[in-house]
Order: structure tokens, then C-alpha cells, then sequence
């Protein structure tokens, strides 16, 4: 189990500046999880630990040894690769030893650590078969295996579960919590999906281009997106943006008109603002819920009923359209002229540079 | 109602039973153009070389006697026939595994993107596209006795000078050698695009595996182009064993009978001496040493993979 340290991180590719300058400390036995769009840098960035990808510029320690220089090998980590890498002519057995038989670790050993793996990842019965003749769970587990018998320091993943169905998904999902809780090593997770970043992470670093936008755990990240973009990119449904137009108040509040006219005093303090007046204001659809006394008016588009919630889509009287939602049993329906209720305590406000402002 | 769909249940299979019995003789006509060919230019023409094997043809009166396997033994007895089956046997075995060998060299070498890659790709495969007329013409200057290339570099470096064509021991492996310079292309191609096939994920977990670059070559590329190398062992053992324009065009097959193949064998039979029975006797056995030959190769690889 080994801390890592990234300090003033570089990558370019000719003129192509990928990750401009990166600093970060990730604890021993963190979960972490690196989570952005395509293209934000955020596999290279873990290919960059791994040693896969040399760095332009700045350090890496792995356990507070620099490892920038080191081949990957040498690095005392192991990685779990999108699409599996498995070793196609050799069996289960041999793709888990075969890490282990390069450094010259003994036979009894290789095959103690193998059973235990095979035992906590239900490989057992598998260690005779070729990757060919595994199901793609198989194959991930055995790719899970071959990186645990290893006994890293860190474990990295780079999207490993983007290639399962939804149902196996989910599943691996559960066990790679399990693993982590079970090992309490060190783990750095790729992907793009939230809802594998809110639930495995202990941290969330959200990138964009490059950049870190927030760090912070999964429901820091939710309440108190740092910026704007983390407040678009974390939550399903996406956060509602509306312009916003800051207007006196009578207290310490901040007041602002939205775009279609409604006045809400918010919970954010009208100190940490200070000047800025062009807002954008923020609200999730659980925030926004359609209420017969609600001050907004509009008229629904489309309605999702999802079981335990609904949602619908609303235009309002200036055009814009957010989501909204309704109560389980709602009889809401597509076409149907509602009133919404914001729920100003839980409004962020976003100044032009994309900082955000939340409740106290 | 009930009555009425279950009267349509059983009309439907009966009349698609129809359909396609008759759809699947209108497709063997889609496929009768090619059978007609590959009867008429491959199985007649072996069956009717078999025939012609067994019998003694006089091609003036157009008469065949039947001779039964008389060819054959006259073949066994043959001095120069059993010369030119061990010509034929040591051409294959110095250019076949130096095929293999070198086409995998060079497309381990080249297998990497950018212009220089791509350029060197395209001057090794270049040569392949050569006739053999011109590629034996440009190598007979080349190792032309005093006035050649190879004499001037030979005699520039004080060396003494050699004429490998006109030596018994060094005319075949000369042949080979210019064989090989000529068509190494389609291995090196064959190879590159088994080595394109490797995913790079593959090697990254290998370098994570701590492997060195031996150890990766041994346990990750060979096993996973094993049957790209039995595919160039293949094709070039049954190209290789047909060995003629090279040898007929640098050395016609001397000094001394020493770089002549069966196939020259088989040409110069039918065609100089007009013992056409004898020749298709002489291509019969080209014919058998060849399947056994490739029957090894494919027995080899199964029983490798199968370990």
C-alpha cells in the first residue's frame, strides 16, 4: 500500500499540451477515482503513473520514491487494462504467474498467491482454461487476478468495466468495493461514468481538458460542485442552468431574477459574491419539483417516469427548457401546463468564470 | 377462426419447403462458372497427367502404350532425376527457413509507423515485383567471373575473386540466395500484418509484467503468430520445391547438373527430349514429395498448438 505524489505533472505531444500542469496527493489506500469526458487526460494522466507514457515534464513518487525514470515494471503497481490484455495462448494460471515468474518469485509462492486470488475472485475452476474460452466477466476477474497477485503497491484501472453489460457491470462494480475494502490497497480508477465514480470513490478528481476542476468525495462533489463544470458534469439528470440577475435584497442573501422572470432570494451569502452581477443559476431537478402553488410556470414536454421518481421536461415562458421533478405517483402528463417550485436553499450560483457559490 | 389458422400453419411450411429446394439448385448455377474452371484446368489436367504417367507416348503418330509404373522405375534408376530430387531438397531447405527467419527479422524491424518504416517497407517488397528475367539478369552481372560486382569488391578488398555460378557448391546456394532477395517481400508483409494483429494493450501488460524484450518476443509475439509462420513455411516450401526460371536462366542448371531441380528435370524431359510419359512420371513425384512435405508442415504446427 504506497501513497502516490504528482507534482507539476506535464504532458505534451509536440505543440498539443495534453495536462498543462498537475499537482496531486492521493493518500495510502485511497479510492480514487480520476472522472472526465473524453479526451480530458485523464488515461493519459494514469498511463503517466503506470510508466506506459513518459511525462514531458514534472514528478511522480510512487511510496515517496520518485519513479519518473523507472521502466513499468519496476514501479511496484499493477493495472487492469480496458480490454482485458489477457495473454491469448496462455491459460489463467500462466497469465496470472507469468508477472510473478519474471521476477524470480519461487513456484510454492506463485501458486500460494494464486490460489488465494483464484479463491477470492471464483477463478478456481477456471486456472486450466484460455482466456478464449471465458466469459467477458471471466475474463475481467482473471485481469483483476493477474494485477492482485502481484501484491502492488497501487492498483490502477483504466475504464475496466466499460466493456460488461449493465447487469455485470453493477455486479463488478459491488466486487471491486469489496476488493478494495478487503485489500485496503491503493487504487486508482479511469472512467467516464459517474455513477461508477460516486460509488466507489472515497475521492473524486473530476478533470476537464487537462486540468483538475474539483477533488473532493463523491457527495462534496454533488452538493458543492467547485465550478461549473463539475455542476454539469456530476448528477443524472444534468444540472438545470438558468441565466440569472442579481437584484437588491434585504438581508445578507443573494437575490437574483432567473431568465423567465422568477425572483428567488438564494442561500448563498451576498460577502463570498461580492460584485460579480451576470450569474448563472444552478438547480438540480431534485431541487426544482413541480408544485401546483409554485411560483414558475410552464408546460411540460416530455415526462419520464422512471419508478421511483418522475421527471419532466419543461419549457418555460422565456424558452428555456429544464427538468423538473415530480412526485412518484405525479399524473403529470406530456403536454400539460405546470407551476414549479425552486427550492432556493439548494440554488448554486456560478459567476462568469465558471466559480461557483453555495449555501453556507 | 380457429380452423382457418390452423389451415395456414400447415400451407406455410409446405410451400417454403418448396421454395428452397428449389432455391438451392438456382444457386449451384452461381457457382457452376468457377466449378466448370477448376475442373476443366485442375482436375482434368492432373488426372490426365497421372494417365500420361502410366503410359509410353509417341507424340509424332499421337500412339500411347500403357507401360504401367515403368516410368516410375526408370525414374528410381535415374541418376540424374535422383540428382535433381536432392538439388531440389537442399534449395528448399536453404531458402525456406531463410525465408521464415528474415521475413519476420526484417517486419520485426519495420514494424513501426512513419516515413522511413513505410519507405523501407515499400524497397523491400519493391524487388518482389521484378520478373525472374530481369531479377537473374541484374544478379548474372552481378557475379560475372572478373568484370561483376561481387569481383570488384572482392578484388578492391585484395581478396581473391570467386564465380559462384560456375561452381559446383556454390551455384544452388547462389540460386537461393537470389531467391530469396528477390520475393522475401511477401513474407516480411505476411509477418507485418500477423505482428499489426497483436494488440498493443498486450505488450503494455507485458511491460507491466516486467518482461524483458527476449522474454516478450518468446512468450507473447512467436505464440501469437504461430500460424503466420506456418502459413509462410507452407507457401514457400510448396513455391521453393517448383524452383525453375532462376535456375534456368542463371546457371541452366550446371556446372555439372549441380543446381538442376525437378522441375527443369520435368521441362527438359517433355519438352527438349519429348518422353512426355517419362516427364509426367518425374512431375508425379514432384507432386507426392510436395503434399508430404506440407502434410509435416500442418502435423507440426497442429500438435505445436495443441501442446
Amino acid at each position: 500500500m504506497a501513497g502516490i505524489k504528482l507534482n507539476g505533472v506535464n504532458k505534451r505531444y509536440g505543440a498539443v499540451e495534453v495536462i498543462p500542469d498537475l499537482s496531486l496527493e492521493i493518500e495510502p489506500g485511497e479510492f480514487i477515482v480520476f472522472l472526465g469526458p473524453s479526451g480530458c487526460g485523464k488515461s493519459t494522466l494514469l498511463r503517466m503513473i503506470a510508466g506506459l507514457e513518459p511525462t514531458t515534464g514534472g514528478d511522480i513518487q510512487i511510496g515517496n520514491r520518485s519513479v519518473v525514470n523507472l521502466p513499468p515494471g519496476a514501479r511496484n503497481i499493477a493495472m487492469v487494462f480496458q480490454h482485458y490484455a489477457l495473454y491469448p495462448h496462455m491459460t489463467v494460471r500462466d497469465n496470472m504467474a507469468f508477472g510473478l515468474r519474471n521476477i524470480g518469485i519461487k513456484e510454492a509462492e506463485i501458486d500460494r498467491r494464486i490460489n488465494e486470488a483464484a479463491r477470492m475472485l471464483e477463478l478456481d475452476k477456471l486456472l486450466a482454461r484460455k482466456p478464449v474460452q471465458l466469459s467477458g466477466g471471466q475474463r475481467q476477474r482473471v485481469a483483476i487476478g493477474r494485477a492482485v497477485v502481484k501484491e502492488p503497491g497501487a492498483f490502477l484501472f483504466d475504464e475496466p468495466l466499460s466493456n460488461l453489460d449493465a447487469a455485470l457491470r453493477t455486479r463488478t462494480r459491488v466486487e471491486l468495493a469489496r476488493l478494495h475494502q478487503r485489500l485496503k490497497a491503493t487504487m486508482i480508477f479511469v472512467t467516464h461514468d459517474q455513477v461508477e465514480a460516486m460509488t466507489l470513490a472515497t475521492r473524486i478528481v473530476v478533470m476537464n481538458q487537462g486540468r483538475i476542476e474539483q477533488v473532493g468525495s463523491p457527495i462534496e462533489v454533488y452538493r458543492r460542485p467547485a465550478t461549473r463544470f463539475v455542476a454539469g458534469f456530476i448528477g443524472s439528470p444534468a444540472m438545470n442552468f438558468l441565466p440569472a440577475e442579481r437584484v437588491a435584497s434585504d438581508d445578507d442573501r443573494v437575490a437574483v431574477r432567473l431568465g423567465d422572470g422568477t425572483e428567488l432570494v438564494t442561500a448563498v451569502s451576498s460577502r463570498t459574491l461580492n460584485g460579480a452581477t451576470s450569474l448563472t443559476a444552478g438547480v438540480r431537478a431534485e431541487s426544482l419539483v413541480i408544485d401546483p402553488n409554485g411560483p414558475a410556470r410552464g408546460r411540460a414536454d416530455v415526462v419520464e417516469r422512471l419508478g421511483e421518481r418522475t421527471l419532466a421536461y419543461v419549457t418555460l415562458a422565456n424558452g428555456s427548457v429544464v427538468v423538473a421533478e415530480a412526485p412518484r405517483d405525479s399524473e403529470v402528463n406530456a403536454g400539460d401546463n405546470v407551476s414549479l417550485r425552486y427550492d432556493a436553499s439548494h440554488v448554486h450560483l456560478f459567476d462568469e468564470a465558471g466559480k461557483a457559490y453555495h449555501a453556507n | 377462426m380457429s380452423t382457418a389458422i390452423s389451415s395456414a400453419a400447415v400451407e406455410r411450411p409446405r410451400k417454403a419447403r418448396g421454395g428452397t429446394a428449389f432455391s438451392h439448385w438456382g444457386n449451384a448455377l452461381f457457382v457452376l462458372p468457377f466449378v466448370a474452371m477448376y475442373v476443366m484446368l485442375l482436375i482434368v489436367p492432373v488426372i490426365r497427367g497421372f494417365w500420361l504417367s502410366l503410359h509410353e507416348i509417341d507424340l509424332l503418330s499421337g500412339d500411347a502404350e500403357y507401360v504401367a509404373f515403368t516410368n516410375f522405375a526408370n525414374l528410381w534408376a535415374d541418376e540424374f532425376f535422383r540428382g535433381a530430387v536432392g538439388n531440389t531438397f537442399y534449395f528448399v531447405l536453404l531458402s525456406v527457413p531463410a525465408f521464415v527467419t528474415l521475413g519476420l527479422l526484417l517486419a520485426l524491424a519495420l514494424n513501426r509507423p512513419g516515413r522511413t518504416g513505410a519507405a523501407l517497407r515499400a524497397i523491400f517488397f519493391g524487388s518482389s515485383v521484378l520478373s525472374v528475367t530481369i531479377v537473374t539478369l541484374v544478379w548474372r552481372l552481378v557475379l560475372m567471373p572478373d568484370k561483376g560486382l561481387l569481383a570488384n569488391i572482392m578484388g578492391g578488398l585484395g581478396l581473391q575473386t570467386i564465380a559462384p555460378l560456375s561452381s559446383e557448391t556454390m551455384a544452388l546456394p547462389a540460386v537461393a540466395f537470389v531467391t530469396v532477395w528477390w520475393i522475401i517481400g511477401l513474407p516480411m508483409m505476411l509477418f507485418l500484418a500477423a505482428l499489426q494483429q497483436i494488440p498493443q494493450e498486450v505488450y503494455e501488460a507485458a511491460a507491466m509484467d516486467n518482461a524483458s524484450r527476449w522474454r516478450t518476443f518468446w512468450s507473447i509475439t512467436l505464440p501469437s503468430i504461430k500460424r503466420t509462420v506456418a502459413l509462410v513455411a507452407i507457401i514457400e516450401v510448396i513455391m521453393q520445391f517448383q524452383i525453375f526460371g532462376q535456375v534456368q536462366l542463371m546457371t541452366g542448371g550446371g556446372p555439372n547438373n549441380s543446381s538442376r531441380p525437378i522441375v527443369q528435370f520435368i521441362y527438359e524431359a517433355g519438352f527438349r527430349q519429348w518422353a512426355l510419359g517419362y516427364s509426367a512420371a518425374a512431375a508425379q513425384v514432384l507432386f507426392a514429395l510436395m503434399l508430404i512435405g506440407v502434410a509435416i508442415q500442418v502435423w507440426v504446427a497442429r500438435r505445436r498448438e495443441a501442446d
